[in-house]
């Protein structure tokens, strides 16, 4: 493990998960591709940021106390301009714990889920499916433990019933699965690397197109020693 | 651990045997042993004495013979004394039938055993288990030989949590013609698991096919026994239950809520070469399939020839719900097959897949069929519908399509009616090594096993 995601791990014991932007940093440094973004925490910082991931983007609520940032009207997709930015803000502000925005790149493409958790029987596993928001709903998703190899990657990702989804169903882009294998391993690999620290992971989503697959959200949960 | 002399043992002490009540398990396992099987048999009992004529010992370190196997079937408090002894006499390793442990609420009681048998690198199997069969060798159940069944030797081994399950699981495959090589019920496994077990198959000879009934690993057991089953170049078939939800818990992450205990299971299993089953028929048929052909995976397209249209139709039901493929047969061929056929069927017979050779046909025009798809690489496996009902069918059939599954290393499956009456054809077929389902669906499910599986 590098020293500098030793060091953000050891800093967010007190919450018990990773905040968003560094949560970031981490998938990073395992070399997965996450989307532009800028930590912001003053008015001055947000209009420069903003410049810097260009607009519309996404602004999300940085606090240690809100886990489910949807949940209480943290996140808010498509901001236009320095106007409607300020007045996220300005909301943002208000919320418990607050602790800057998030300004992340809008990203397109398919969504997909990459997960992990620690099983009692088989250590740590590893999660990937299809659908974003609505993967609790159809459970279409394929566990192995980890780390994968690209093979066995490339054979989970064929053994979800929405594969069709990413190979250009009725129209859709086609999402390049090369790449999009590559990264499950990537994840496989930090997954397991993380495994004495980390309780459960979930990169969701992961924005698939014809390119790349890129890491929208990221969410780490650690263990409670 | 080192399980060869446990499984395979040539002298055995049963522990607890009773002077008074012939029912009493170890009574039971002792005359079982003693009379039917070929491991050298000894009986203890503290009070010493004789039953049935044989000298009963006071301790094991008494018996006069080197003791590869301990049985124990005393409380459970006395278990942990009767290890170190069966240890002082140098015995290769000791089975603990008796419950009364982690499941009775006394891990304490097991948590000794286990810290006895790591300090001397003691095999033990159990406790609350029946234990070890191993024909000719040794029958540790405590059921008596009239309440079992004479079972086939064979390839297929089987591990049980369940001694239950276990027993129900060796009627099942032998009423379908599989034969066992040995069964392990491990119980609460507090030594030895799944996973000890699994590095004994791999080195037995007499073992091709490994079967399981489990209801989970224990803590990071799992993953090891993945590990060795994608090791292991035999198949390993497994049945699981407890499947059903213990009750939501409250979580934080998407793929904690998701990814629950029997998902994770079932999920990290199709990423190994362990193949799970959805019923005890599948797992029957599974170890059918690969008792008969152990080392042989194959790809999804099957062709079938039948004697009946309605039972080439039910199989290509089945074939769909299961995944295979009923392969497309070119015109060609057809045409050129309809050429090889007697007169008999020639004009008659539907030779699109499945083929339905009606009830006219027999052995030869079987044979010919059968012959000319053994040769095209865009089948992988044959299933043939045989009826005993059709006239021109002979009961040398089975010795004749065994002949081309020597000559062109492709598997064939059978589906013949079981009954009495039709033994000498189902012989035919599975003396001659070919197995023979006793209905059309578990025909297909034992193509759906060879299928499944990745060398």
């Amino acid at each position: 493990m590098k020293p500098e995601v030793k060091n953000i791990l050891n800093n967010s014991v007190k919450s018990g998960w990773v905040l968003e932007p560094l949560a970031k940093e981490i998938i990073k440094s395992y070399g997965l591709a996450a989307s532009i973004f800028v930590w912001a925490k003053t008015m001055e910082e947000v209009l420069q940021g903003a410049k810097k991931v260009g607009y519309p983007l996404v602004a999300k609520i940085v606090s240690e106390k809100i886990i489910h940032k949807s949940d209480v009207g943290g996140v808010v997709v498509g901001v236009r301009d320095n106007n409607q930015m300020l007045e996220v803000f300005e909301k943002f502000s208000k919320l418990d714990g607050f602790d800057g925005v998030l300004l992340d790149e809008m990203l397109s493409g398919s969504e997909v889920i990459f997960g992990s958790k620690n099983d009692a029987q088989f250590g740590v596993v590893v999660m990937i499916g299809i659908g974003g928001t609505a993967v609790e709903v159809y459970k279409d998703v394929a566990l192995r433990m980890a780390p994968v190899t690209k093979e066995i990657a490339v054979a989970a990702l064929h053994s979800l019933k929405g594969i069709k989804l990413l190979q250009g169903y009725r129209g859709k882009e086609v999402v390049n699965l090369e790449k999009l294998a590559q990264a499950v391993v990537k994840f496989s690999d930090m997954a397991y690397d993380l495994k004495d620290e980390v309780e459960s992971m979930d990169l969701n989503p992961v924005m698939c197109n014809k390119d790349k697959a890129t890491v929208a959200d990221a969410r780490i949960i650690l263990k409670t020693k | 651990m080192d399980l060869k002399k446990l499984v395979e043992p040539e002298s055995i002490a049963v522990i607890g045997v009773s002077l008074t009540n012939p029912f009493n398990p170890a009574n039971i396992i002792y005359s079982k042993n003693h009379y039917h099987y070929k491991a050298r048999t000894y009986g203890v009992n503290p009070n010493g004495g004789s039953i049935y004529g044989q000298k009963i010992y006071t301790s094991i370190t008494e018996i006069p013979d080197k003791i590869d196997l301990a049985v124990l079937a005393i409380r459970a408090e006395l278990v942990p004394a009767a290890l170190r002894e069966c240890i002082s006499k140098g015995v290769a390793g000791a089975i603990i039938i008796s419950g009364g442990f982690a499941e009775a609420g006394r891990k304490d009681l097991q948590d000794e055993v286990v810290k006895i048998s790591r300090e001397h690198d003691f095999p033990v199997i159990g406790p609350n288990c029946i234990g070890i069969y191993s024909h000719p060798l040794i029958d540790t159940s405590f059921a008596q030989n009239e309440r079992l069944i004479y079972t086939r030797r064979g390839n297929v081994s089987l591990i049980s949590q369940s001694g239950g399950i276990l027993l129900d699981l060796i009627i099942k495959l032998t009423q379908e013609g599989v034969g066992i090589a040995r069964t392990v019920s491990v119980g609460n496994k507090a030594v030895v698991d799944e996973v000890e077990l699994l590095k004994y198959f791999k080195n037995d000879n007499r073992t091709k096919v490994i079967g399981m009934y489990l209801e989970g690993f224990n803590a990071e057991r799992g993953r090891l026994f993945i590990e060795e089953a994608d090791k292991l170049n035999k198949p390993v078939v497994m049945f699981k239950s407890g499947k059903t939800p213990s009750g939501l818990k409250a979580v934080s992450s998407h793929t904690a809520s998701i990814a629950g205990d029997y998902m994770v299971f079932s999920e990290v299993l199709k990423g190994s070469r362990a193949m799970e089953v959805e019923t005890v028929g599948e797992f029957v048929s599974f170890c059918e399939a690969f008792s008969y052909y152990p080392k042989t995976a194959i790809n999804n397209n099957i062709c079938v020839i039948s004697v009946s249209g309605g039972h080439g139709a039910m199989a290509a039901d089945c074939c769909y719900t299961a995944g295979l493929n009923n392969v497309a047969i070119p015109s060609a061929d057809q045409d050129k097959l309809r050429s090889l056929l007697s007169k008999n069927i020639q004009a008659i017979a539907s030779l699109s897949n499945p083929l339905d050779l009606t009830g006219s046909t027999g052995d030869d025009d079987i044979y010919v069929t059968t012959k000319f798809f053994m040769d095209k690489d865009y089948v992988d496996c044959i299933v043939l519908l045989l009826l005993p009902y059709v006239p021109h069918l002979s009961s040398d059939i089975g010795a004749r399509i065994a002949q081309l599954v020597m000559e062109y290393k492709k598997p064939i499956i059978t589906y013949m009616p079981h009954v009495d009456k039709y033994g000498i054809f189902v012989d035919g077929f599975e003396a001659n090594g070919i197995p023979v389902a006793h209905s059309v669906s578990g025909a297909i499910t034992m193509a759906k096993g060879l299928a499944r599986r990745r060398l």
